[in-house]
């Protein structure tokens, strides 16, 4: 799996070494102790949570001790999870996890994609005064305004006329929808495909939304990628949000369902097994995804600083 | 910042020998193309941001048959009269400050330990950046889990004759154990953007100065950090706010206890706009969050212009 990270290496500056001094040598066996030594401090952890979700909490806790902490033995079985599926409704939790991610970043990948092509291709009035106001916004956290939009959506009417947005879909999708940062990054891509393609493609008659629809956003493929990575992310991870906005166990995603463990307790003490279970449950498909596409989710990381 | 300087340059140049006619449909064009995003950014973020100032003077509650009243500056007499207020204001300052520098740091060094071209650098990359793409409730439950009094941290401490705290449960140690697995969370992520800044930087600056003699430190000193100056900029604004907006750990470890040593203004802004359902009390909480994250980026707004007008 590693080699689909060859993408930040590709054009890794290599610093030259003198090659054959002992003094490297050791230094590089320093190095690479310290590189091993730091996989453990990150890869261990994760490597409990699952190994333990397998475990009943009283070896969980008899294999602290040793390396078996971080392996599969002793009384393995999936007791955990077909335990925490009494306590909690997981599969509405992740069809409505899925369901929210999924229509936040279609929907985005639109209305961002389309804002960022009419500031970036079509001459109008006022243009730079609405970029400006969409970079000014993108300092703002959102958790600043969070209570105030708790308050704002419960005020506002709903598609149906009745008051308030709360315990919905749509307020788990729709606030955020619309990105700054995903304008201006589609709006940095745009720029930098070549503006005579669309003054050919005006000759042949083609429309400003044929332009966008047929020509640019068929070359803006790296652009998505980016932009679908870092709106899914969030989207799946929302805890604050949804936690305030949404009551019905129905309409619940997967990170608030979490809370259902507060207080749960086995039969010695929280079920800490039942925890790891479903822990791992909401992480390993973000895992799966990440190690399938690693090359589009560190570019796309990545280009999220190179302009600062 | 400089995004906003970045996008001013790339202005999309004037279209030449068009018609008035054509300019005006362009228009009409553009505008429907912008409404949906702008009409979300209206609804869900500028009036937001203007209603904090609103309600803050107010005494809106979340649910409430009567209409919010104008108080004038009651909630924030009563909000600095609460001690809980100062504590969580000096505990998002000090968590902060701690975070800033200490994982920009580790995230420089990451970088640079996986930066050559070695044998299984792709590898101890994706082992670093695995928690980035861990949900922070997770790993908040899972370092929940670590932190117990007999948990696995306890336990591997005293192999080492080393009687751990209750980490979690001291208020002396609560807010250090937090910063601890924010810092394990999230440093992949700046690893990596730190990465990609160190790529900008042309080998051929390495050979000359290894030609001139320059020590590893010296090529350090005078080409990899002056040629991460944008990337740290980046950096430091990001890892700010976000370490201003710490809540989710918060919640789901300690609920800002004990005795009020890890609640932040985020989490005092949660338990009484949403649980105790106070909206305009929470809206002055979010207003004095909102100045500070606004002061932090001026003022780092502020040195970086500095710089650029001394070269």
């Amino acid at each position: 799996m590693s080699d689909h990270l060859a993408h930040v290496a590709d054009t890794t500056t290599t610093e030259p070494r003198t090659a054959g001094s002992r003094d490297n040598r050791l230094s590089g066996a320093l190095v690479m102790a310290l590189r091993v030594l730091l996989c453990l401090v990150f890869g261990l952890p994760l490597v409990f949570m699952i190994v333990s979700s397998f475990k009943p909490d009283t070896q969980i806790f008899a294999d602290l001790a040793s390396w078996s902490a971080f392996l599969p033995v002793g009384d393995v079985s999936l007791a955990n999870y077909t335990g925490l599926m009494d306590r909690v409704p997981f599969v509405t939790f992740m069809v409505n996890s899925v369901f929210i991610s999924v229509c936040t970043v279609v929907l985005g990948l639109l209305v961002n994609s389309m804002a960022a092509f009419a500031l970036s291709r079509i001459e109008f009035r006022g243009q730079k005064v609405v970029l400006g106001i969409v970079l000014a916004t993108l300092i703002v956290p959102f958790e600043t305004m969070a209570l105030p939009l708790l308050w704002w959506v419960n005020t506002i009417p709903y598609f149906d006329g009745s008051q308030g947005w709360l315990d919905t879909y749509a307020v788990q999708i729709i606030p955020f929808l619309a990105n700054a940062f995903s304008i201006y990054l589609f709006y940095q891509y745009f720029d930098s495909i070549p503006k005579e393609l669309d003054e050919a493609a005006t000759v042949d008659g083609a429309g400003w939304f044929r332009i966008y629809r047929s020509i640019v956003m068929p070359l803006s493929g790296p652009a998505v990628a980016t932009v679908a990575i870092l709106t899914f992310l969030p989207a799946w991870n929302s805890y604050l949000w949804p936690l305030m906005v949404v009551q019905s166990e129905s309409l619940r995603p997967v990170m608030v369902g979490i809370d259902y463990f507060k207080q749960a307790t086995g039969s010695s003490g929280t079920a800490w097994g039942q925890i790891m279970a479903y822990a791992t449950m909401i992480t390993v498909p973000v895992l799966a995804l990440f190690i399938g596409f690693q090359r589009a989710f560190i570019n796309s990381i990545a280009s999220s600083g190179v302009k600062g | 910042m400089s995004v906003v300087e970045a996008a001013e340059h790339t202005a999309p140049p004037v279209v030449r020998g068009r018609s008035h006619k054509r300019n005006k449909r362009s228009t009409s064009v553009a505008l429907a193309m912008l409404v949906p995003a702008a009409v979300l950014m209206v609804v869900f973020l500028i009036i937001p941001i203007f209603l904090t100032f609103g309600l803050a003077f107010t005494n809106a509650r979340l649910i409430s048959p009567v209409p919010a009243r104008f108080v004038g500056l009651d909630n924030f007499v009563r909000l600095f009269e609460n001690e809980t207020f100062w504590r969580s204001l000096l505990n998002t300052v000090v968590f902060t400050i701690v975070i800033v520098p200490v994982q920009s740091g580790l995230a420089l060094g990451l970088a640079l330990l996986v930066n050559a071209k070695v044998r299984g650098t792709n590898f101890f990359r994706t082992v670093y950046f695995l928690p980035v793409v861990t949900s922070m409730v997770v790993v908040s439950m899972l370092w929940l889990f670590m932190y117990q009094p007999d948990g696995l941290i306890n336990v591997l401490l005293a192999k080492v004759g080393i009687t751990g705290p209750d980490w979690l449960g001291d208020p002396n140690t609560a807010l250090f154990a937090i910063i601890v697995l924010s810092i394990w969370q999230a440093v992949g992520f700046h690893m990596v953007i730190w990465l990609s800044g160190l790529q900008t930087i042309p080998g051929e600056l390495y050979e000359a100065a290894s030609i001139d003699g320059a020590s590893k430190w010296q090529q350090f000193a005078h080409v990899t950090w002056p040629g991460l100056r944008q990337t740290s900029i980046f950096i430091l604004i990001t890892i700010t706010i976000a370490a201003f907006s710490l809540f989710t750990q918060v919640n789901i470890m300690t609920q800002g206890g004990p005795l009020d040593s890890t609640s932040t203004l985020v989490y005092m802004a949660v338990f009484t706009g949403f649980q105790q359902q106070q909206t305009g009390y929470a809206a002055a909480i979010s207003l004095v969050f909102f100045a500070l994250v606004l002061t932090v980026s001026l003022i780092q707004r502020y040195l970086t212009r500095d710089k650029e007008a001394i070269r």
